[in-house]
């Protein structure tokens, strides 16, 4: 188990090399290979920060400001499902609160924590501009729109 | 690319859509909305059943192309069968493979797909009650182009207004245009954009940048996503004028990373346009280059404030700064800088095209031209709509938006997001400007306007933006990362009924500090929901007190005792006590709460406990 | 330069267009209070401290970083920008761990001296407090996030003069802090000991690492020999905490308080700077001679040493080989003085006392020394033994270890120590005792100063750096062989030792940041200017130890120089 652990590892240290070698040494790039990180492998870890340190001589608490300010990245592994429930404005008018609530109940987490087998993760989400179909929930980009708690079990089912 | 060449493009690609224009087509199209609404709701899937069942059927000369959105959001997937303009919206893969079948093979117009079914012979756009009162302008174009097809938007006349602005006028005299058509930044500030550009052309750099703000952050604002979904040639195009007029060879936009529909569609666009020599090196033969670059946003709503978009541009944190120096004097990168929003730049080509004085004559008084507003909430049609300036909330809400669902009463409407206010039912009359607005405690915002009815509660609305504020403020200054933390906390204080009227002063005090205390605009505009709130439903946030008082001890005064001497409400901490010297006081029962403070000072034992 | 007329407070002001409303205000004789603002360093107007009403806008603003304009009509203390002023303070104070009392920023603390001074009510606003563990990982530096206002001083500091960024505002809104990356505690971070973060921090969020207990046990046990070694710049900066103006030279209080307190003896680390310039510059005359590790770097500074060992790996070896003065004269005193005395080893507790933080962590690798305290530490010490300081009669430093000659007294100023080393080595390779001791060319550099100097035919190209962000320009200059030089000064602090991360509190509302290091470098060189005995091989009491001692025995390489390991 230990090897694939760090077989993991190393592979995910070979995909960071590979991003942060193509990107610009320009310090305004920041932000963008970051955000291809995040969307490789999920999210970023100390050897990113480290690699991103030495390519664009930032240091790294400079650029673990940036990773902490900003909602897109993440310090911890993501989840195979990430479950977003939008709380834009329509939709907290039109019961997103519920919905919330409803997914919370069925997954047994709480908003921001995971399922102990990794596969699911709760998240609030800033208002996603399908506001015509809300209530809306994301599942890993996918939008469904619509979503009254009594949908929650259904998109559930459907992701099992 | 040559003018002629342009003209060639569009004669050939205007033959081919022939049936979107012309009534007596011989070809056929359907349109299927495409943007994330739609989309959402399965329109790719409709396209695949309509080739799929147009294949079946051997049907010669129909087309089916994805487009631009339509606006009305509630009612997606919506199609449109041209030549004869037949507008289906609920669309389903079932009821695609109806059409193809009762429509393109019978004739028929599938009714039960029409936007009012009980009125057959009401089948186009126009019939739609949606449609009647708006006009086109940001958004004109959008449902009758493919966003991914570059000629399609060369077809509906696109590009000319940039080779009108390169070869037959000077960047002053675009400035001038701009200037006289009063048209005003749409991202919610509402600064005249023709000064901003004037501004930035006067300083004298080797570089200068243009860029859009496609932030978007506000909560219940889709305008701009939709307008880059579905016309994202539009955006180019401008950006490029702006660029030529104050001097500026890089333009960037800054696109909210939750978008990615735009983002892909926007990328190809660039692409598109640079292989056709729109944008680039020596655009339609003059010295005029401008490149275009997407930087996505990275989740952090306090980068639709300008410097803090700037910074995040640079790979920073988003914090605002302090101005001076303004954008225009020193941006991204230190260099003279226009920002402006999606909608703004949605103006500049017909403005362009038809000339400034056009566009000033739209609207009213200094708020010229259209608005797009994104309605959503407690409201029939939810969707894009977009008005002259100068329409009234109750045309928006009403007339257009249908009015509120299940039978409710409205009660207030949410306009300009988090920074806004909540204006209830007296205001409805309100002409949507700029100035009418301010005047109002309100903002127009981005046009994000949130319908609510007699189920919503004023105070929770009012702590739902300020938990949205707390989590997006970034933190830099005090009155907004300590002091809105404080409002929320006494918000929630009142909720759980353990609030007091000082608690209520308390709200108003902080939160007109916070107003005038904050860096940026986003602390500035902080307290809006909570002060309209409290203007226009402060009894909501009284009745919370009022739940715990109920069971507190009251005072009454005797009229045969009291001599009217005023020391009784002077001491009264809540102002409950109110008369004329020398003549008996009384005390106002909803308001008391008991504390006793009358009773103590009365000298005439004039005052009871019951 | 234009001027500007403008109106504050009701007076007519004429300022230069370069003037913010601040220091238009300050020509004016009137101070606006500030919190985060810190001349040419923080300017963000974040802590919205120093706002003032301007006619014609409707919302207040911030007089630290707005310029001035023509015509402007400015209120600095109406009511309405005092009732600002009091709750933007109130706000901070609800999110604030108030232990004054204790704490160790009590009377020094900004937020303190306003919460009073502005009237603020106790308790009027309250709320959720932030709840932050300390970090104590560091021997230099105390970090305590539940007294931080986030004015963003040390995290300016640490990157733009400093060259640093450890610590950086981490998350957002409410929630930010600052901290180091991946919240590791600061020991694990590239932090340097510097303490210019605790120097320009308004509140006790950042102070140094207290040894005072450590120093106090040492005196209580009847068995321990217990010596104190004053640094240079200690005793042009130890008066002002008892009142005496910035830069006042007096070192016989200090040394009665010293010995007041218990110290069985008081030594210089003047005297062990003495012994460094001998040994640094036999070092240099020998690099030069064979051409072999040129630069030579200067050593003394412990923050610089880390810098080098972090940041430039290949450069190590470049650096002089020499103990610091702390080092050398805790070395001496343990192997020479000891023995003569008869004092055993375990008995005998050296303190040094250092206008610097860093030193701290430079002990934890050194036997010689038991303990630092900074000047600030010895200042409270004296309060807390209740000694009336400037009533004190003034005495001595003990010998054989307490006369200096004027070079190494100098140390503490930025190029005080090529000062020094040249007074010895022109000596040396001129073989001649040449009257001019005094090379001003190496003296007041505000940062980098790069000079040359004819010697006997070699043109000494020399550079006095302070500040690291300043090192780093010139490492970068040297790694990419755009400059060459024989020696190099650095020291890690802005203006040298005397404007040391361990050195008497100022209030910037007042002074300048880099105004401080000149006054107490004034100190320092005038005192110098008067002294007979300015060069250090001249120092009698030294050549005797190396006479006597160092040389017979062969110790003078064992006990004064050091590898540096990476």
């Amino acid at each position: 188990m230990k090897g694939k652990i760090d077989e993991n590892k190393l592979s995910e240290q070979n995909e960071i090399d590979q991003i942060v070698e193509k990107i610009n040494s320009d310090p305004s790039e920041l932000i963008h290979c970051l955000q291809i990180i995040q969307s490789k492998l999920g999210y970023i870890s100390e050897y990113a920060v480290k690699a991103i340190s030495k390519k664009l001589k930032i240091s790294e608490s400079d650029i673990f400001s940036v990773v902490t300010f900003y909602s897109q990245f993440s310090l911890k592994p993501k989840a195979k499902y990430e479950i977003q429930v939008c709380l834009g404005t329509a939709c907290y008018v039109l019961g997103a609160n519920k919905t919330l609530q409803k997914f919370e109940e069925k997954l047994g987490i709480k908003v921001g924590e995971q399922t102990a087998d990794h596969k699911f993760e709760l998240s609030k989400s800033r208002c996603l501009g399908c506001c015509g179909l809300a209530p809306v929930v994301s599942v890993n980009g996918k939008i469904y729109g619509k979503t009254t708690e009594d949908k929650v079990e259904e998109i559930l089912k459907e992701l099992v | 690319m040559t003018l002629k060449e342009l003209e060639t493009l569009r004669e050939h690609r205007l033959k081919e859509i022939d049936a979107r224009f012309n009534k007596n087509s011989n070809k056929k199209e359907i349109m299927v909305c495409s943007s994330t609404g739609c989309k959402s709701n399965n329109s790719d899937e409709l396209i695949k059943v309509f080739k799929l069942e147009i294949e079946k059927n051997n049907l010669k000369n129909i087309s089916v192309e994805h487009t631009g959105c339509f606006g009305l959001c509630a009612l997606g997937p919506i199609v449109i069968v041209y030549p004869e303009g037949t507008f289906y919206c609920r669309v389903t893969p079932d009821g695609a493979k109806q059409i193809v079948n009762e429509h393109l093979v019978k004739g028929k117009v599938a009714t039960n797909f029409l936007y009012d079914t009980t009125k057959p012979e009401q089948t186009t756009k126009n019939d739609v009650e949606f449609y009647k009162k708006q006009m086109f302008i940001a958004r004109k174009g959008s449902e009758f182009i493919n966003p991914d097809n570059i000629l399609d938007y060369i077809a509906l006349f696109g590009y000319t207004a940039l080779y009108k602005a390169l070869t037959t006028l000077t960047p002053s005299q675009v400035i001038e245009e701009v200037k006289l058509s009063g048209l005003r930044g749409r991202g919610g500030a509402g600064f005249p954009t023709g000064t901003k550009w004037e501004l930035t052309a006067k300083e004298v750099a080797k570089q200068k940048y243009v860029v859009c703000n496609a932030d978007e952050g506000d909560p219940g604002a889709f305008m701009d996503r939709s307008i880059i979904e579905s016309d994202p040639h539009k955006i180019i195009e401008a950006m490029a004028i702006a660029g030529y007029a104050v001097g500026a060879t890089q333009g960037f936009v800054y696109l909210r990373a939750e978008y990615p529909l735009a983002g892909e569609r926007l990328e190809r666009a660039i692409v598109e346009a640079k292989k056709y020599g729109l944008i680039g090196k020596n655009i339609f033969g003059t010295n005029f280059c401008f490149d275009l670059k997407i930087k996505y946003g990275a989740g952090a709503f306090v980068c639709g404030e300008e410097t803090a978009l700037m910074h995040s541009l640079e790979g920073k944190r988003g914090e605002p700064r302090t101005r001076p120096p303004y954008p225009a004097q020193s941006g991204v990168f230190g260099c003279p800088t226009v920002l402006n929003n999606v909608e703004t730049y949605a103006n500049i080509p017909e403005i362009i095209n038809n000339g400034g004085l056009w566009y000033s004559k739209i609207g009213k008084g200094k708020s010229t031209g259209t608005k797009v507003f994104a309605l959503s909430g407690k409201v029939k049609h939810t969707g894009l709509i977009e008005l002259p300036m100068g329409s009234t909330l109750r045309e928006i809400i009403f007339d257009i938006g249908g009015g509120i669902p299940n039978g409710k009463k409205f009660k207030a409407v949410q306009i300009g997001g988090p920074s806004g206010a909540c204006l209830p039912e007296d205001k409805l009359d309100l002409p949507v400007t700029y100035d009418d607005l301010a005047e109002n405690g309100a903002m127009m915002g981005s046009g994000g306007l949130i319908v609510l009815d007699e189920d919503s509660s004023m105070v929770e609305v009012a702590k739902f933006f300020l938990e949205f504020i707390c989590d997006e403020s970034c933190g830099k200054c005090t009155p907004c990362r300590i002091g809105n933390r404080r409002l929320l906390e006494i918000l929630n204080k009142l909720l759980a009924g353990n609030g007091s009227m000082e608690d209520i002063d308390e709200l108003e005090t902080l939160s007109y500090f916070i107003k005038e205390n904050s860096l940026c605009g986003l602390g500035q505009s902080s307290p809006n929901p909570v002060l309209s709130t409290l203007k226009y439903f402060r009894n909501e946030y009284e009745a919370l007190i009022d739940k715990k008082h109920k069971l507190a001890d009251k005072y009454v005064i005797n009229k045969d005792k009291c001599i009217g001497c005023s020391a009784c409400s002077r001491a009264c901490p809540v102002k409950c006590i109110s008369g004329e010297i020398k003549k008996p006081f009384e005390i106002n029962q909803e308001k008391c709460i008991g504390c006793g403070n009358c009773q103590k000072i009365c000298k005439f034992n004039a005052i009871e406990k019951v | 330069m234009a001027k500007v007329n403008l109106i504050i407070d009701g007076v007519n002001v004429e300022a230069d267009s370069s003037d913010t409303i601040l220091s238009a205000a300050k020509k004016a004789g009137i101070i606006i209070p500030t919190l985060c603002y810190l001349k040419d360093i923080n300017c963000d107007g974040a802590c919205r401290v120093c706002v003032v009403e301007c006619k014609g806008k409707k919302n207040l603003i911030t007089a630290c970083n707005t310029p001035v304009s023509d015509g402007m009509e400015i209120e600095t203390c109406n009511p309405k920008v005092l009732e600002a002023r009091k709750t933007n303070i109130e706000l901070l104070l609800s999110n604030h761990n108030k232990n004054c009392l204790t704490c160790g920023k009590n009377l020094n603390c900004k937020l303190q001296q306003y919460s009073y001074e502005f009237g603020c009510e106790e308790g009027k606003i309250n709320g959720v407090k932030n709840n932050y563990e300390l970090d104590l990982s560091s021997p230099c530096i105390v970090r305590d996030n539940n007294k931080c206002i986030l004015c963003g001083r040390c995290v300016q500091v640490c990157k733009n003069i400093q060259a640093t960024s450890a610590i950086q505002k981490q998350k957002r809104g409410f929630n930010t802090m600052i901290d180091c990356a991946f919240d590791k505690p600061i020991n694990e971070s590239n932090c340097v000991g510097c303490g210019q973060c605790v120097l320009v921090c308004p509140t006790g969020a950042l102070l140094e690492k207290s040894n005072i207990k450590k120093v106090m046990e040492f005196l209580s046990n009847p068995k321990n020999v217990v010596i104190a070694q004053v640094a240079p710049s200690v005793r042009v900066a130890i008066n002002e905490e008892f009142g005496y103006p910035i830069g006042t030279f007096n070192e016989g209080k200090l040394v009665t308080a010293l010995k007041r307190i218990g110290f069985n003896k008081v030594f210089d680390v003047n005297v062990g700077a003495d012994f460094t310039v001998i040994e640094e510059s036999e070092e240099l005359i020998e690099r030069i001679k064979t051409n072999t590790l040129i630069p030579q770097f200067s050593s003394c500074c412990p923050a610089w040493v880390k810098y080098v060992k972090l940041h430039y790996p290949n450069y190590v070896k470049n650096l002089s080989t020499c103990k610091s003065p702390n080092e050398m004269l805790g070395a001496v005193i343990k192997n020479y003085y000891a023995k003569q005395n008869n004092i055993p080893l375990e008995n005998i507790k050296v303190v040094a006392i250092m206008p610097c933080t860093a030193k701290k962590m430079e002990i934890e690798d050194d036997e010689d020394v038991d303990a630092v305290l900074t000047t600030r530490e010895l200042a409270t010490f004296i309060k807390y033994k209740n000694l009336s300081f400037t009533h004190l009669l003034e005495t001595q430093f003990d010998n054989p270890l307490g006369h200096y000659s004027g070079a190494g007294l100098i140390f503490g100023a930025t190029g005080g120590v090529t000062e020094a080393v040249l007074r010895t080595a022109v000596d040396k390779l001129t073989n001649k005792d040449n009257s001019n001791v005094d090379f001003k060319i190496v003296r007041q550099g505000d940062g980098i100063k790069e000079t040359e100097l004819n010697v006997d035919g070699i043109t000494l190209k020399l550079c006095v750096v302070s500040g690291l962000k300043n090192a780093q320009t010139v490492m970068e200059q040297i790694a990419s062989g755009k400059k060459h030089f024989h020696f190099v000064e650095v020291m890690a602090c802005p203006g040298g030792c005397v404007n040391g991360g361990g050195q008497p509190f100022v209030d910037y509302t007042k002074y300048d940041y880099y105004q401080i290091a000149k006054m107490r470098a004034k100190g320092l060189y005038e005192f110098d200017a008067k002294l007979t005995d300015r060069k250090s091989h001249k120092n009698t009491f030294v050549t005797e130890i190396y006479d006597k001692f160092l040389l017979p025995n062969k110790l003078n390489h064992k006990l004064l120089h050091h590898e540096h390991k990476i």
